[in-house]
C-alpha cells in the first residue's frame, strides 16, 4: 500500500520516531504483548527487544491496551445548511474525534441539488485540507440523478479515490430519489465497484405525517419524532435491501436508529444479502425520550434523522446486535448546530437543522455499553470501531490494524478511566451535548495520529491542516468477493422454443395492464449505443430475437393461420 | 336504508322453494353437529332434529355427509375488459364454474380505466353481472387514479352503493400504480370511512427496470414474466403497504399472496399487531411457477399472472400451512382467464401477455386436498378460510358464511371421498388451458344449494343466468374495525407544553435542505382543518395562526432580557 499521491507532503512527520514499550496490542483477531516502533508515520517494527535508533521518544504502556485508532465512518463537519454551517468545522470536529481516540474520519460531501458532484467534492477537499487534524476520506452523496451524475461518479471513483456514494430515500423534493432512480444508481455503483450507502426513511410518508402533526398544532421537537416513526425507517431499509438484491449491489445502511430497522438488516444478512448496518453514537448511547423535554433548546439538540427512538430499550438492543455481528460499523453522524441555529425551527420542527454530536464520545460509549457489560470483547471492539470500517471502505490493512507497514494511528486505551460527559468539558463548539451527564468507563490515554502524539495527559496537540486525504480504491475484497461470485451465477437464459404460430387475438391500441417496456424516461444508466444484446446472446433460437427487433411492433395483429397449416406447438398436452 | 333494499331484493327474486336436508353434519367455522336444515324463500328457517315442516317438501338425505356454508370466492375478474376484448369467462360462465366447485358467492373487481368515473364503472359491472350472474355477488372497486372527485365517488360508493373494499395497485407503473403519498391518502380516507384497503403488492418501479433488462437480454417468453417479477418485489411492496396501513390505522388486505416471502411479511405484521389480511389464491395454493419454463409457449403463457407463481416448488405447501395456522385469512381464485389467442398478443414480448389464471371452480377442492386431507387444518378451519372469514371481512356475516337460522340458504354437501382429475377437457371455464391440468384432487361438492335452490346435483349443473343478486356490503366491518376504532382512541397525540423560545435565532436562507419543506405545493385531498378539533388548552410555542414564516431572521434579544428557558440545565 502506498500513501495517497500527496498534495500533502509527509515532511511534517519524517522526523517523528516513536516507541511504545510493553503494550498489549489489540487487533480485531487477537491480542498479544509486544513493543511497537514507528517512523515516518508508519509502523516499522513490532516485537520484543526491538533494535531502534537511539534517542527515540518512548512511551511505556505498562501492559495497557494499544489498539488501531478509531475510524469514524460518518461525519458531517462544517456542513452547509440553508446558508448556515454546522458549528463544528473540520478543525473543531477532528480535534474532538482525536480527543475520543478516533484517528480517521470519513465525511459526507453533500452537493446542493444543481451543483456538480466534482465541484462539491473539491469544495470539501479544500475545507478539509486546510483544517483537518487527522486523516480523512470522503463519501459523496447523490442528491439528484441524470447522465452527468453518472459520468461524475465514474470520475470520482477513477481519479479521486471515492468508493462510496449515499442516496436518500427521505427529504422529499430535495434529495429524495425514486425507486427506479435508486435501481439505476445501484446498478452504476455495482459496475464501478463502490458501496451504495442509504439514508433509509420513507420520505413520502414523512411529508404526510409532518403535515398531519403540524395540523394537530404540534410544532415542537416532539413533532420531529412523531412524524418519523421507526416503521418508516424499517420500511425504507427493507426497500433498499430489495433493490440491492435485485441489482447485486453491496448495501450500507447509514444511521441505524431503531430496533425495527436493525432487525430488517439482521434478517437480510441471514438471507444472504451483502448489507452492512451502521448504528451511530447517538443511537447506541441515548434515546428519543428527550424530544419531550420542556427545555426547547435541549429537545432540539436531539433532532436528527432518522430520529432517536423513544423506546428506551433501543440502545441496549442495538449494542447487542453490534456485538453479535448483525451490525458491523459505528459512525457518529456528527453534525452539530448551536442553539441559535436550531432555533430557526422554533415554531416549526420541520425547519430545525438536523444532527447530533458523537465523534468524541463514540469509542467510550461503545466500550462502556458493550465491553464493560460483557456483550463484546476488546477484539470485537476494535472490529466495530475501526477494522470493519477499514475493510468495507478498502483502507485495510493500512488503517484498522496494528501491523508492520500500517499507518501509525494508534490509541493507548485505559479501560479504567471514568469520565462524565458534559458540554462544559467537551471539545465541541455547541452548548449542548446529547450525552450530558452520562458516566462512561474507558477512555484514550494517549492518541497517536500519523506517528505523532496528539493526546497525552489529557492535553490535545493537534495541528490544523495536518490531516491527509486518503484515497480509496474500488472493489474492496471484503465486499466484492461475494458480489463477483454472484454476478457470475446470475446469468439468465430464455427458454428455447419454436415460434408460436397459433391464432393471435386482435386488440385495440390502448395499453393494457402492463408496464410499457419502452419507457420514454431518459435513464443515464442505459446507453442506447451499448450493444447489450450481443454480449449475452447465446446460441439457441428465441422466439423474440429477430432481426427486425428494433422495429416497433404493430399494435394490432390479426389472427393468422400460416400457409401450409399449423405446427403442433400450441396443442394441449 | 340498506337493509330495506336487501329485503326488496329478496322478495322480488326468490320464489317459494322449500327444501329440507336431513341427516347432515352441519359444519360451521366454530363447530360441527348433526341436524336437519329446513329452508324456505332462500333463507334457512329451521335447524334441529325432528323439524315440523310443511308437507310435500323436497327432501335431501345427506346420510351424515358434511353440510357446509357455500364458498365465497372473494376475488374474481369475470368478463374483465381488456384492450377491446374481454376475458373468456363472463359472469355466466364464471359463476357456473364457481357453483360447480361449491362456491355460491363471488366478489368481482371493478377496474375503472384511469381517468374515468368509479361510479360509472361500478354501474357497468352491475349491469353485466345482473344480467348474467348465476349466484350472488358483490363488488370491490379498484382505485386506479386519485383526486378529489374520486374521493367523492369512493364516499358515495361506500354510503350508497354497498361497496366497502377498494383495491389500489403498487405495480403497473404509469398505468394503475399509486405513489406512496397517494397510498397514504387513500388509506387515511378509507380508514376514516370504514373501508378495507386492498393492495396489489408488487414494486412496479423495479419491475419496469427488470422488464427492460430481460428484454434487452433477449428473453421474450413467459419465463421473462417471472424473472422480471422476483418474489422479493412482492414482499417489499407488502412490507411497504403494511407500514402505510399501520401509519394510517387502516385495515389492510393483501390480494394474491403468491410467495413465501410475502406471506412471511404478513405473518410478521400480524404478530406485531397490524390489522392485515392475506389472500392466497387457488393458483398459489395448488401449483407453482416452474411451468413458465414449459417448451409449450401456450401452456407457459396460461400461467402468466401477477404477482407470478413462485418457481419455488415448496411454495404451495408453505402457503397452505400459513393458511391453516391463521396467518393468512381467506382464499380467492383471482379467476381471470384468457384464450390462447388472447395470451398470444404477447408472443414476442412477455410484457404484453394478458395476465390471469383460472381457479374459481378448483378453489374449494384444492384447499381440501392440500390442507384438510394432509391434516394441516380441520373441516371447521376449511369453512373459515373458504367462506366465513370472507363474509366477516365483507361485513356480510352471518347472512353469508354460516349455516344458521336466518342466514341465506347457500350451502354445499361436501363429499370428502370424491376424487376427480382436473382437466381443461371437463372444466366449466371457457379457457383452453387449466393451470391445474392433470391434478388429482380429493374432496368435491356433491350437491350445491344456492338461494335455496339446488344448482348442482348428480354432477349436473342447473344454474340460471341472471338469478344472482348484488349483495351490498356495509362499511366498518366489526371483524376489522373493532380494533381499528379502539386504536383510534389511543392514537391522539399531544404537544409538549413549553414556554416560548426566546433566545437568539440564526439567520438562514430559505434555500431548503435537511428538513423536508413542509409547505409542499401539492394539493392533498385529505387535508382537513384538523387543528381546531384536536387543539388542547396548553400554550404552544407557535400559537400564532397562519404561520407564514419570514425566510431570513436575525438574531434577536427581546426587550427586557431573556427568560431562562434556553440555559443549560
Amino acid at each position: 500500500l502506498v500513501l495517497s499521491q500527496g498534495e500533502q507532503t509527509i515532511c511534517t512527520c519524517t522526523s517523528d520516531r516513536l516507541l511504545i514499550k510493553g503494550a498489549k496490542i489489540v487487533n480485531d483477531d487477537q491480542s498479544f504483548c509486544a513493543d511497537i516502533y514507528m517512523e515516518d508515520g508508519l509502523i516499522k517494527q513490532i516485537g520484543e527487544n526491538l533494535i531502534v535508533p537511539g534517542g527515540v521518544k518512548t512511551i511505556d504502556a505498562h501492559g495497557r491496551m494499544v489498539m488501531p485508532g478509531g475510524i469514524d465512518v460518518h461525519t458531517r463537519f462544517q456542513m452547509p445548511d440553508r446558508g448556515m454551517t454546522a458549528a463544528d468545522d473540520f478543525y473543531q470536529g477532528t480535534r474532538a474525534a482525536l480527543a475520543g481516540g478516533t484517528t480517521m474520519i470519513i465525511d459526507h460531501v453533500v452537493p446542493e441539488p444543481g451543483m456538480t458532484l466534482i465541484s462539491a467534492f473539491n469544495q470539501w477537499r479544500e475545507w478539509a485540507d486546510s483544517k483537518a487534524c487527522c486523516d480523512y476520506s470522503l463519501h459523496v452523496d447523490i442528491t439528484e440523478w441524470h447522465k452527468g451524475v453518472l459520468e461524475e461518479m465514474e470520475a470520482l471513483v477513477k481519479d479521486h479515490g471515492v468508493n462510496s456514494f449515499l442516496v436518500y430515500l427521505a427529504y422529499k423534493d430535495v434529495f429524495q430519489l425514486t425507486d427506479s432512480q435508486i435501481y439505476e444508481v445501484f446498478s452504476v455503483i455495482r459496475d464501478l465497484g463502490a458501496i451504495a450507502q442509504v439514508h433509509a426513511e420513507n420520505g413520502d410518508i414523512i411529508v404526510e405525517e409532518q403535515r398531519r402533526i403540524l395540523e394537530l398544532g404540534i410544532t415542537g421537537p416532539e413533532g420531529h419524532v412523531l412524524s418519523r416513526p421507526e416503521e418508516l425507517e424499517a420500511e425504507a431499509v427493507n426497500r433498499s435491501v430489495t433493490v440491492a438484491n435485485q441489482t447485486n449491489c453491496p448495501l450500507y445502511i447509514t444511521k441505524v436508529m431503531s430496533k425495527s430497522a436493525a432487525d430488517v438488516i439482521a434478517q437480510a444478512r441471514k438471507k444472504g444479502t451483502v448489507v452492512y448496518g451502521e448504528p451511530i453514537t447517538a443511537s447506541l448511547g441515548t434515546d428519543g425520550s428527550h424530544y419531550w423535554s420542556k427545555n426547547w433548546a435541549k429537545a432540539a439538540t436531539y433532532v436528527t434523522s432518522p430520529p432517536l427512538s423513544p423506546d428506551p430499550t433501543t440502545p441496549d438492543y442495538l449494542n447487542s446486535l453490534l456485538s453479535c455481528g448483525d451490525l458491523q460499523v459505528t459512525g457518529s453522524a456528527h453534525c452539530t448546530f448551536n442553539t441559535a441555529q436550531r432555533a430557526v425551527g422554533k415554531d416549526d420542527f420541520t425547519l430545525i437543522p438536523e444532527g447530533t454530536n458523537g465523534t468524541e464520545e463514540r469509542m467510550s460509549i461503545i466500550w462502556d455499553k458493550c465491553v464493560v457489560t460483557g456483550k463484546m470483547d476488546e477484539n470485537q471492539f476494535v472490529a466495530v470501531t475501526s477494522t470493519n470500517a477499514a475493510k468495507i471502505f478498502n483502507l485495510y490493512p493500512r488503517k484498522g490494524r496494528i501491523a508492520v507497514g500500517s499507518d501509525a494511528d494508534l490509541v493507548l486505551w485505559d479501560p479504567e478511566l471514568t469520565k462524565i460527559i458534559s458540554a462544559k468539558s467537551h471539545n465541541l463548539a455547541v452548548e449542548y451535548n446529547i450525552f450530558e451527564g452520562t458516566e462512561v468507563r474507558g477512555s484514550p490515554l494517549v492518541v497517536i495520529s500519523q506517528g505523532k502524539i496528539v493526546l497525552e495527559d489529557g492535553n490535545l496537540h493537534t495541528t490544523e491542516g495536518s490531516g491527509r486525504y486518503v484515497t480509496r480504491k474500488p472493489f474492496p475484497d471484503y465486499v466484492y468477493k461475494r458480489i463477483k461470485a454472484r454476478s457470475r451465477l446470475a446469468e439468465l437464459r430464455g427458454v428455447p422454443r419454436g415460434l408460436y404460430d397459433g391464432p393471435v387475438c386482435e386488440v385495440s391500441v390502448t395499453p393494457k395492464a402492463m408496464t410499457p417496456a419502452s419507457s420514454a424516461k431518459t435513464s443515464p444508466a442505459k446507453q442506447p449505443d451499448q450493444p447489450v444484446r450481443n454480449l449475452h446472446q447465446s446460441g439457441f433460437s428465441l422466439s423474440g430475437a429477430q432481426i427486425d427487433d428494433n422495429i416497433p411492433r404493430r399494435n394490432t395483429q390479426r389472427i393468422v393461420a400460416p400457409p401450409g397449416g399449423r405446427t403442433n406447438i400450441t396443442s394441449l398436452g | 336504508m340498506l337493509s330495506l333494499r336487501l329485503l326488496c331484493n329478496r322478495n322480488v327474486k326468490v320464489c317459494s322453494e322449500r327444501l329440507l336436508i336431513k341427516g347432515g353434519r352441519i359444519v360451521n367455522d366454530d363447530q360441527s353437529f348433526y341436524a336437519d336444515i329446513y329452508m324456505e324463500d332462500g333463507v334457512i328457517k329451521q335447524i334441529g332434529d325432528n323439524l315440523i315442516v310443511p308437507g310435500g317438501v323436497k327432501t335431501i338425505e345427506a346420510d351424515g355427509k358434511m353440510v357446509i356454508p357455500g364458498g365465497i370466492d372473494i376475488h374474481t375478474h369475470l368478463q374483465m375488459p381488456f384492450r377491446g376484448t374481454s376475458t373468456v369467462d363472463d359472469f355466466s360462465q364464471g359463476t357456473k364454474a364457481a357453483l360447480a366447485g361449491g362456491t355460491t358467492m363471488i366478489v368481482d373487481h371493478v377496474i375503472p380505466e384511469p381517468g374515468s368515473s368509479l361510479v360509472e364503472a361500478f354501474e357497468r359491472w352491475r349491469e353485466w353481472a345482473d344480467e348474467k350472474a348465476c349466484c350472488d355477488y358483490s363488488l370491490h372497486v379498484d382505485i386506479t387514479h386519485w383526486n378529489d372527485s374520486i374521493k367523492q365517488e369512493v364516499l358515495s360508493l361506500i354510503k350508497e352503493k354497498g361497496v366497502n373494499s377498494f383495491q389500489v395497485y403498487m405495480a403497473y407503473k404509469d398505468l394503475y400504480q399509486m405513489s406512496n403519498s397517494e397510498l397514504y391518502e387513500i388509506f387515511t380516507f378509507l380508514g376514516e370511512h370504514g373501508g378495507i384497503a386492498q393492495v396489489h403488492a408488487e414494486n412496479g418501479e423495479i419491475i419496469a427496470e427488470e422488464q427492460n433488462r430481460m428484454l434487452e437480454m433477449g428473453i421474450t417468453g413467459p419465463e421473462g414474466h417471472v424473472l422480471s417479477r422476483p418474489e422479493e418485489l412482492e414482499a417489499e411492496a407488502v412490507f411497504r403497504a403494511v407500514t402505510i396501513g399501520s401509519q394510517t390505522n387502516c385495515p389492510l388486505y393483501v390480494t394474491r399472496v403468491m410467495s413465501k416471502s410475502a406471506a412471511d411479511i404478513i405473518s410478521q405484521a400480524r404478530k406485531k399487531g397490524n390489522v392485515v389480511f392475506g389472500e392466497p389464491v387457488t393458483a398459489s395454493l395448488g401449483t407453482d411457477g416452474t411451468h413458465y419454463w414449459s417448451k409449450n409457449w401456450a401452456k407457459a403463457a396460461s400461467f402468466v399472472t401477477s404477482p407470478p407463481l413462485s418457481p419455488d416448488p415448496t411454495t404451495p405447501d408453505y402457503l397452505n400451512t400459513l393458511l391453516a395456522s391463521g396467518d393468512l385469512s381467506v382464499v380467492g381464485s383471482a379467476h381471470c382467464t384468457f384464450s390462447v389467442a388472447q395470451k398470444a398478443i404477447g408472443k414476442d414480448d412477455f410484457t404484453q401477455i394478458p395476465e390471469g389464471v383460472n381457479g374459481a371452480e378448483e378453489r374449494m377442492s384444492v384447499i381440501w386436498d392440500k390442507a384438510v386431507v394432509t391434516g394441516k387444518m380441520d373441516e371447521n378451519m376449511f369453512v373459515a378460510v373458504t367462506s366465513t372469514n370472507a363474509a366477516k371481512i365483507l361485513n356480510l356475516y352471518p347472512r353469508k358464511g354460516r349455516i344458521a337460522v336466518g342466514s341465506d340458504s347457500d350451502l354445499v354437501i361436501w363429499d370428502t371421498d370424491a376424487t376427480r382429475t382436473i382437466t381443461a377437457k371437463t372444466h366449466h371455464s371457457a379457457a383452453e388451458y387449466n393451470v391445474f391440468e392433470g391434478m388429482e384432487l380429493r374432496g368435491a361438492p356433491m350437491l350445491v344449494v344456492c338461494q335455496g335452490k339446488i344448482v348442482l346435483e348428480d354432477g349436473n349443473l342447473h344454474a340460471t343466468a341472471g338469478t344472482g343478486r348484488f349483495i351490498p356490503c356495509s362499511p366498518y366491518p366489526d371483524f376489522a374495525y373493532k380494533r381499528v376504532k379502539a386504536r383510534k382512541q389511543l392514537a391522539i397525540l399531544k404537544a409538549v407544553p413549553r414556554g416560548m423560545y426566546d433566545g437568539p435565532v440564526s439567520e438562514f436562507s430559505p434555500m431548503s435542505r435537511g428538513g423536508t419543506p413542509s409547505a409542499s405545493t401539492r394539493t392533498s385531498p385529505t387535508k382537513a382543518p384538523a387543528r381546531n378539533l384536536y387543539q388542547s388548552g396548553f400554550t404552544l410555542s407557535g400559537p400564532e395562526e397562519a404561520p407564514i414564516r419570514p425566510a431570513g431572521r436575525r438574531i434577536v434579544v427581546p426587550p427586557g432580557g431573556r427568560s431562562n428557558i434556553t440555559s443549560l440545565s
